[in-house]
């Protein structure tokens, strides 16, 4: 989807410049009955994210007062990776469940929907590398299309280090066998950060390098999601 | 500094101006800078900006009729699905007064009632209450869902839509102002109902939409399109807009049709409404006794008659108390009723009610206007000129 | 704080007390990686430890308190992995981690992190071989755990417009955003990071923790000798 092709740094081993994306498609909007729903595509990732509400909730105590809750839920299909998976919740989704509500959080402005609930749920129908950021991004887009008031439209990104080098948008292969990994989600328009986790071997000057490219990845996805929406309601 | 024009689309978080403009509905401030909160259209007063949502739930407000569901009875009140993120509930003492009786013989879980929100509270705590004609259990007809910003659209302008609708086929129609609505005639009919709201609901964007859905109407019910009546300048062209607006409606004039909508939900608020819109709840009753000679005036005043007098689909209410409340309850009732006389306004229909609810919510400046006029619409209109 | 070690695998920091079992068993590596041990990490947040701990299923925060604390030891590598390979593709020895919350008075990632470290440094595995498809494990003699270097993690929280190392329970309680950095003691890198809480951070903020965190693992690491 960019191309930025640069001299000083090696193509990868898909052929991608140090700071390209694998190709991305998102779609807003894709769901009948849900209140908001969107469609990611990024490289082999394929994401669907629905949101339903603001609504009531049973879970009394998961609500507040003053303010409108949001509760996500992350899932791979069975069939989204290469050896069927166990179908239900394990640790890994649950973490990324946690995270992903608490990335998209700081953007929500429910103060006029107290008492209420946002269900977000996050569903990977295939996997390929990248899925928590695809996933947060491709959610945000379906709150904004669900008519949920916000401060910003968060966006996810990841980059990571292969053969020493910083990369941007670890495909799955360059994710199983790079030396590290950072995925960030922010709020493009004052660069604030509301997701942040890394693993991997990294020095402080990479960690700055990675967070940076990572920040200028997001802003550019950052316009895909607008079109997405904008094109959602003037091309019927 | 603007970044923005009049009933440009935008998104969350999309910055709109900067310096001296003001954020208004469906915007935010943030150091100086004014962006939109919503996925919506920017909508331009003055030094004012707004972003009106595509879409939203529906947020209960005093004053508004709704159409909800009994979903639970309890000691002296029904909780009541009112399709939103609030559920609502109805005090047995709006229903009973004073007196104690078994609930769920009067209403029980599953049955659809119109009703009006008495109050809404910090909480959105949502009291309901029957007071008013034509409130009560519906017995019969379909329910019928759109989205509640939809439901301007489908009322038309002083009920234009609803109202030739209800002609053609012949239906009983009551809307909520919740995006519910209620239908009931032949079986064919309702059907028919059913289809023409879902594609109101859809198309709600697009221009000329009015004439289209009776042509629609006129090809299922007459087999025949209506006399051409002011098409002539270009049937041939309309017509292809016809076949065309049902599958691809342009963007601009989705956008004009938005604004009327705005225009008619009171959503563009003049100057002299400034910034807030606090008067919105407190105004309405007064409101009433101001205009209700206004009301009687209106032409629509036989099909109030109509409808309360031949309304078989409504199990009318005071009757139902009549039949089985004790004498002393007749009190009340006077008093009910003289209540009604003074204070509501006489009832016309649902969405006669529901326009009149916009007018009474426009700003003051408006109201002025429309106390000399016998045709407040006219005001609406000229309150828009944008 | 104090960090003081009463028993093998119990660490107090401040009043957060945290106790840790390493159990080595032998198993069958990940079909790829057939030469390599396994390191499982789990976390109990135990209900004496809070009033708000309850029973049950674990919570998403004990589940990612675990991954957390587990992502750190695998990602820094500092168990050499491939000396915990008994016989290649066959037997391996698996290591269970278990972390019991007794305490909470706050960071319980640092805490856990500590204990974990603590417990890694003091496990002792027997000689294990692999004979005529049986393992034969030694009465007497005993290896420690191959570890190759340590961990510091530092969680910072953000009250306000300040960082704060170490969160006490009464600042966790009213944090607006929290960031945790595990930083390697030798090889000087940054291998795992968490950010939780409602508010966001900003790319300041973050690269300040990030540098406070090697500052500050020295100081944390000596605890541990």
């Amino acid at each position: 989807m960019f191309f930025i092709i640069s001299n000083d740094k090696e193509l990868r081993v898909d052929g991608r410049a140090y700071d390209e994306f694998r190709p991305i498609k998102i779609e807003a909007g894709v769901l009948k009955r849900a209140d908001g729903s969107a469609y990611l595509e990024v490289g082999g990732n394929k994401i669907l994210a629905s949101v339903y509400g603001p609504r009531e909730s049973y879970i009394r105590r998961l609500l507040k007062p003053n303010t409108g809750v949001i509760r996500v839920r992350y899932n791979m299909a069975p069939f989204s990776v290469d050896d069927r998976k166990r179908p239900g919740p394990d640790r890994r989704s649950t973490e990324i469940s946690k995270i992903a509500a608490d990335a998209l959080r700081p953007a929500l402005m429910l103060e006029s929907f107290p008492r209420s609930m946002v269900d977000v749920s996050i569903e990977v129908i295939e996997a390929e590398g990248g899925t928590r950021c695809a996933g947060i991004t491709a959610a945000a887009v379906a709150l904004a299309d669900a008519g949920i008031p916000m401060k910003d439209i968060v966006v996810g990104c990841a980059a990571g280090k292969v053969n020493d080098q910083v990369v941007l948008d670890l495909s799955e292969k360059e994710d199983k066998e790079g030396q590290a990994d950072v995925p960030i989600a922010m709020m493009p328009r004052t660069g604030e950060i509301t997701l942040l986790q890394a693993d991997g071997n990294l020095t402080e000057e990479e960690f700055e390098e990675a967070l940076d490219l990572t920040m200028e990845g997001c802003r550019k996805i950052s316009q895909l999601q607008h079109e997405a929406l904008k094109a959602r309601y003037s091309s019927e | 500094m603007i970044y923005v024009n009049e009933k440009d689309l935008v998104v969350p978080g999309e910055l709109l101006a900067e310096d001296d403009y003001y954020s208004g509905r469906g915007t935010f401030e943030d150091d100086g800078k004014i962006c939109s909160k919503l996925l919506g259209l920017v909508s331009l007063r003055n030094k004012k900006i707004s972003v009106i949502p595509l879409k939203s739930k529906y947020l209960p407000k005093k004053g508004d009729v709704v159409i909800g569901k009994i979903d639970d009875v309890r000691f002296s009140m029904w909780g009541v699905d009112i399709n939103s993120p609030y559920s609502g509930i109805l005090p047995a003492s709006e229903v009973f007064g004073r007196e104690k009786k078994e609930l769920s013989r009067v209403f029980d879980i599953g049955d659809v009632l119109f009703l009006r929100i008495v109050d809404v509270d910090e909480v959105k705590k949502v009291k309901l209450g029957l007071k008013g004609r034509g409130m009560g259990k519906f017995k019969g007809g379909v329910i019928v869902d759109i989205a509640p910003t939809k439901v301007p659209r489908l009322i038309g302008k002083k009920g234009s839509m609803i109202n030739m609708i209800k002609d053609k086929t012949g239906c009983k129609i009551v809307v909520g102002q919740n995006g519910l609505v209620w239908v009931k005639g032949n079986e064919d009919m309702e059907q028919i109902v059913k289809n023409v709201i879902k594609l109101i609901e859809k198309e709600a964007h697009t221009s000329g939409l009015t004439d289209r859905i009776k042509n629609k109407l006129c090809l299922l019910i007459d087999g025949e399109l209506p006399p051409e009546e002011e098409e002539e300048a270009e049937p041939e062209v309309e017509e292809e807009a016809f076949e065309d607006g049902l599958k691809k409606p342009e963007l601009q004039d989705f956008r004009e049709e938005v604004e009327k909508e705005l225009a008619e939900e009171g959503f563009l608020e003049d100057e002299a409404d400034d910034f807030e819109d606090i008067d919105d709840e407190d105004s309405d009753d007064e409101m009433f006794d101001d205009s209700e000679d206004e009301d009687t005036e209106d032409e629509d005043i036989e099909e109030f008659n109509d409808d309360s007098e031949d309304e078989e689909g409504f199990e009318d209410f005071d009757d139902e108390l009549e039949d089985e409340e004790s004498e002393e309850e007749d009190d009340e009732e006077a008093e009910d009723d003289k209540e009604d006389k003074s204070k509501k306004p006489k009832f016309l229909d649902t969405f006669e009610y529901i326009n009149e609810q916009k007018k009474k919510n426009k700003s003051s400046y408006d109201f002025s206007r429309a106390d000399n006029s016998k045709s407040p619409t006219l005001n609406i209109s000229q309150g828009r000129g944008i | 704080m104090m960090v003081k070690e009463l028993m093998e695998e119990l660490v107090k920091l401040g009043d957060t007390q945290v106790i840790v079992g390493v159990k080595p068993t032998i198993g069958e590596p990940f079909g790829d990686t057939p030469n390599l041990g396994v390191l499982m990490t789990n976390c109990e947040l135990l209900p004496m430890a809070a009033p708000g701990f309850e029973p049950g299923p674990p919570s998403p925060e004990s589940i990612e308190l675990a991954r957390v604390v587990d992502r750190g030891i695998r990602e820094s590598e500092l168990v050499d992995l491939e000396k915990l390979c008994i016989e290649e593709g066959k037997k391996v020895w698996m290591l269970f981690i278990d972390l019991h919350v007794i305490d909470y008075d706050g960071n319980l990632f640092d805490a856990s992190n500590l204990a974990v470290m603590a417990a890694l440094m003091n496990t002792k595995l027997p000689v294990a071989e692999y004979i005529d498809d049986e393992i034969v494990l030694s009465e007497d003699e005993t290896m420690d755990l191959p570890i190759r270097d340590k961990l510091a993690l530092s969680t910072f929280v953000k009250i306000g417009n300040g960082l704060i190392l170490d969160p006490s329970l009464e600042e966790e309680e009213i944090l607006d955003a929290r960031i945790t950095i595990g930083v390697t003691d030798e090889g000087n890198h940054v291998c795992s990071m968490q950010k939780g809480g409602e508010a966001p951070l900003t790319r300041d903020e973050i690269l300040d923790a990030v540098h406070m965190a090697f500052t500050t693992k020295d100081d944390l690491l000596s605890y541990l000798d």
